[in-house]
């Protein structure tokens, strides 16, 4: 007798649970636990870390995160609205700049700025702010960047008609970019600017290239240095559960607002 | 620009030689219209014949590609003119209402009183419910636009433009986006703003309204002016056969 559809599909759908749990017992057996629990989730070490891991590491990636997400916004803003300049050279500086700071890694630029203009300039990098200072810079560059192109697409999402039921009010066109256009395009971009904390939150661990000192580690920073000294991996793995306990809310609040607005539409 | 300067003896809107071009596309052919205080011009005539855009360039949402546009005896078309000092005499009413989705009803009353005409905060709440209770929208002052229908959503948008005090109101189809039973309840309120002796331009598609209410009617075609005078006159008795094939699709 030929299965029905309904039960075909069924079939199906346990045929492949069948392979993922065959897949995850394979991995789960096939691997030597013995050796790689005392290298990877040793209590000994684990405990040797707090608070230190989260007092310095995670203190910090959240300090340096919110630094560069505000420097970044803020000219993230002054490009968008540049980028949208009716005058020329203004578009083209914006263009300039959001094409140099995405299209280089930013590992590069952090780099840049740490190290090749104090030598340029001939300041020394001690007397432009030392290393904490410096790569922050270079991350803002690259955040800038990246947030520009997001809020340009926000404020062009408003209505046109918004911006001439303001202008007709007799507000001038700065009045209106700050009162109507900005609020409005800000709520459309809230999700995607959620995503771009997250991606500056894990690009903090390129701030070691324009070096650290023993108090400005961040968490990638600071578990790679702890697993060096340690020779064990376990201080790695805490950084990692420590980064996910920050982005996983965060990226689910992301997925909560974008439905909310759905459903607003 | 001090009040001294304005002309009250001149037309309140003064249309001369209007032209306006999209590249190769004239929308506006030379138009001349005056508009005296107190007169209600209600514009008809086909999609794509530059009504809404003349419209629109009489407080220069459209920027005249040549001629004048004089508002109470200033040409705004030159540059050297504050335009925005211009609009607040100039309400503007749209099609789609252009409510400000982020504000209540009472924020997108008081936003431009506050940042224009520089009124403290308790003088343009007070402002602002005073112009809801003439549109009949004063129970609805906490809300939020999407919270209203369209037809209190206009009603609002009028509310927001008569509380800069305009001296002239123009209305670019202002129930064209409204289901047909709302339709009433926004006329209406248009018809106490002309009872009252507010100079309108109307852009509209209500002939009953342009009828009963209008000074003049106005009927454009391909950019021109093809007719105008009294609107019982034209409606009834239309001179032009462009007018008469309109009339005759639309009635």
């Amino acid at each position: 007798m030929a299965l029905r559809r309904t039960q075909k599909q069924r079939l199906y759908r346990y045929a492949v649970y069948a392979v993922l749990i065959a897949i995850v017992v394979w991995i789960v057996v096939s691997t030597n636990w013995a050796k790689i629990g005392p290298l990877f989730f040793n209590p000994a070490i684990a405990a040797k870390m707090l608070p230190a891991i989260i007092t310095t590491g995670l203190v910090n990636t959240i300090w340096f995160t919110a630094v560069a997400f505000a420097g970044g916004l803020v000219l993230g803003v002054l490009l968008a609205l540049l980028k949208m300049s009716s005058i020329g050279p203004f578009r083209w500086i914006a263009t300039a700049w959001i094409e140099l700071f995405r299209g280089l890694p930013a590992v590069l630029t952090i780099f840049a700025i740490a190290f090749i203009v104090p030598i340029a300039s001939g300041v020394p990098g001690q007397k432009l702010g030392g290393p904490v200072v410096l790569g922050l810079i270079g991350l803002i560059l690259v955040a800038s960047a990246y947030m520009a192109e997001t809020i340009r697409a926000g404020l062009q999402a408003v209505p046109k008609g918004q911006t001439e039921a303001a202008r007709s009010l007799g507000m001038s066109p700065m009045k209106t970019t700050f009162w109507i256009v900005v609020p409005q395009g800000f709520r459309i971009i809230i999700p995607p600017l959620t995503n771009e904390f997250v991606l500056l939150l894990k690009d903090t661990s390129l701030l070691f290239i324009a070096g650290a000192f023993i108090w400005s580690k961040e968490l990638t920073t600071f578990a790679r240095d702890a697993t060096t000294q340690n020779s064990n991996a376990t201080p790695l793995i805490m950084a990692a559960i420590l980064y996910l306990i920050v982005t996983i809310p965060l990226t689910r609040f992301t997925a909560w607002l974008e439905r909310r607005m759905a459903r607003e539409r | 620009m001090s009040t001294d300067l304005i002309n009250l003896n001149a037309p309140a809107i003064d249309v001369r030689g209007l032209v306006k071009t999209y590249g190769d596309n004239e929308v506006l052919k030379g138009i001349d219209l005056s508009v005296h205080p107190g007169e209600v011009v209600c514009v008809i005539g086909p999609s794509g014949s530059g009504k809404s855009t003349l419209l629109r360039s009489v407080n220069l949402l459209e920027r005249p590609t040549g001629g004048e546009v004089l508002i109470e005896g200033i040409d705004i078309t030159d540059p050297d003119v504050d335009i925005d000092r211009v609009r607040t005499r100039i309400g503007m009413v749209f099609q789609s209402f252009n409510l400000f989705p982020h504000m209540s009803v009472l924020g997108n009353l008081t936003i431009a009183q506050r940042q224009v005409k520089k009124r403290g905060k308790a003088e343009s709440e007070k402002v602002a419910k005073a112009m809801l209770e003439r549109v009949g929208m004063a129970h609805k002052a906490d809300a939020y636009p999407a919270q209203l229908s369209g037809g209190q959503q206009q009603r609002v948008a009028i509310a927001r433009a008569l509380c800069m005090n305009p001296d002239m109101m123009l209305f670019d189809e202002p129930t064209s986006a409204l289901d047909p039973e709302l339709v009433g309840e926004v006329l209406q309120v248009m018809r106490t703003l002309a009872d009252e002796g507010m100079t309108m331009m109307v852009v509209t598609h209500e002939m009953g309204f342009a009828r009963e209410v209008g000074s003049r009617l106005i009927f454009m075609d391909g950019g021109h002016i093809l007719e105008e005078g009294d609107p019982r006159e034209v409606l009834a008795n239309p001179q032009h056969q462009r007018t008469k094939d309109f009339l005759a699709r639309v009635l």
